[in-house]
């Protein structure tokens, strides 16, 4: 008969583990927000991340074990983004009507999380790479990374700053959009896809689909724009 | 099932192509939602054809970034001294994008209804 130990060494080196944990932990996410009555502050992919995190620290797993077995999980990001093409279309008729509100709301949202963001910071004492590094964060990962090595920053350090910019947002928006009694749908998800990428996409999906439509349209427009002017705004802090 | 999800793929290939071919800076996925858009409006049948398979990934959109999100934990300690600085710039630059966002959006909206 095979030891436990042996067992765990097997397991915890096949992708089958990390794959099945990573779906497990982010079902009893999804659970929780479920039960709290989809409360924003309860975050599935906030749990997730943190059961797995403490997982992977107590089991002293590394995070590339880690990710053989979560990159199947991952991948989907890509097809996932141009199925974003589907919300769109069936959203159409609504875009056009309102090209120059998203144009107004882009400009507006992405120049202010970045000024916001490096006036904050620099007034806190952060300076130099640190700082740069920060400008791009409400952006989708991939350009965000691109962006901050062209300014000179740490792209490392610019993912960690994008996912905790995707979850604040997640978990801020409803309580904030709600205080401020804004009720269209689709300035709200436009506003949140602008601040907070894929991960406040989805969940502006999660809230209603049409804000979830504009948070992808949103989000997409503010790749753009602050590729362009992300390495103007910074001078201002050099 | 499988044909719209090799659509889908067929799609992000198309954009990872011309992206690395181009050098742009727009990722892959992107220019390939923008492709399969313009495939959408030009042949409205795919479009109903494909949708429940999108809308199906995309209401487990939350889940495709746990990986990423569990790979950041370990850089936690890059954010060093600065840490709380940092928490508090994203915190606060965060809202005031959300809210200034939706407010020009709501604001934009009425005056161009008014003048219609």
């Amino acid at each position: 008969m095979t030891g436990l130990p042996d067992i765990w060494t097997y397991l915890a080196q096949e992708p089958l583990l990390w794959l099945t944990a990573t779906l497990i932990a982010y079902g009893v996410g999804d659970a929780l927000f479920g039960l709290s009555g989809r409360k924003p502050y309860v975050n599935p992919v906030m749990i997730a991340v943190i059961l797995l995190a403490s997982l992977l620290w107590f089991a002293r797993v590394p995070y590339a074990t880690y990710f053989d077995g979560a990159q199947f999980v991952h991948f989907m990001l890509g097809p996932a983004t141009v199925a974003l093409a589907a919300p769109l279309y069936a959203n159409l008729g609504k875009i056009k009507t309102s090209a120059i509100p998203m144009i107004g709301a882009l400009v507006a949202g992405s120049v202010t999380a970045m000024l916001s963001a490096l006036g904050i910071a620099y007034a806190l004492g952060v300076r130099g790479e640190v700082l740069l590094s920060l400008a791009p964060k409400s952006v989708t990962a991939p350009v965000a990374l691109g962006v901050s090595e062209s300014i000179g920053g740490s792209p490392t350090l610019t993912a960690v700053l994008v996912i905790l910019t995707g979850i604040t947002g997640a978990v801020m928006a409803t309580p904030l959009l709600n205080l401020m009694r804004i009720k269209n749908w689709q300035a709200r998800g436009f506003a949140v896809g602008v601040a907070s990428h894929g991960i406040g996409t989805a969940r502006a999906f999660q809230v209603n689909e049409t804000a979830g439509a504009f948070a992808g349209i949103g989000m997409g427009m503010n790749a753009v724009l602050t590729a362009i002017i992300a390495p103007i705004l910074v001078r201002l802090f050099l | 099932m499988i044909v719209h999800l090799a659509t889908l793929l067929m799609f992000q290939l198309a954009g990872e192509a011309l992206s690395r071919g181009l050098g742009l800076i727009i990722p892959g996925p992107v220019l390939g939602m923008v492709f399969l858009l313009v495939f959408f409006i030009l042949l409205p049948r795919a479009a109903a054809a494909i949708q429940p398979t999108a809308l199906g990934l995309l209401s487990h959109l939350s889940l495709l970034f746990v990986p990423a999100g569990v790979g950041i934990v370990g850089h936690l300690d890059k954010l060093g001294a600065d840490g709380m600085a940092i928490l508090l710039a994203i915190v606060g630059s965060t809202g005031l994008a959300i809210v200034v966002g939706a407010l020009v959006f709501v604001g934009l909206c009425r005056l161009t209804e008014k003048s219609q």
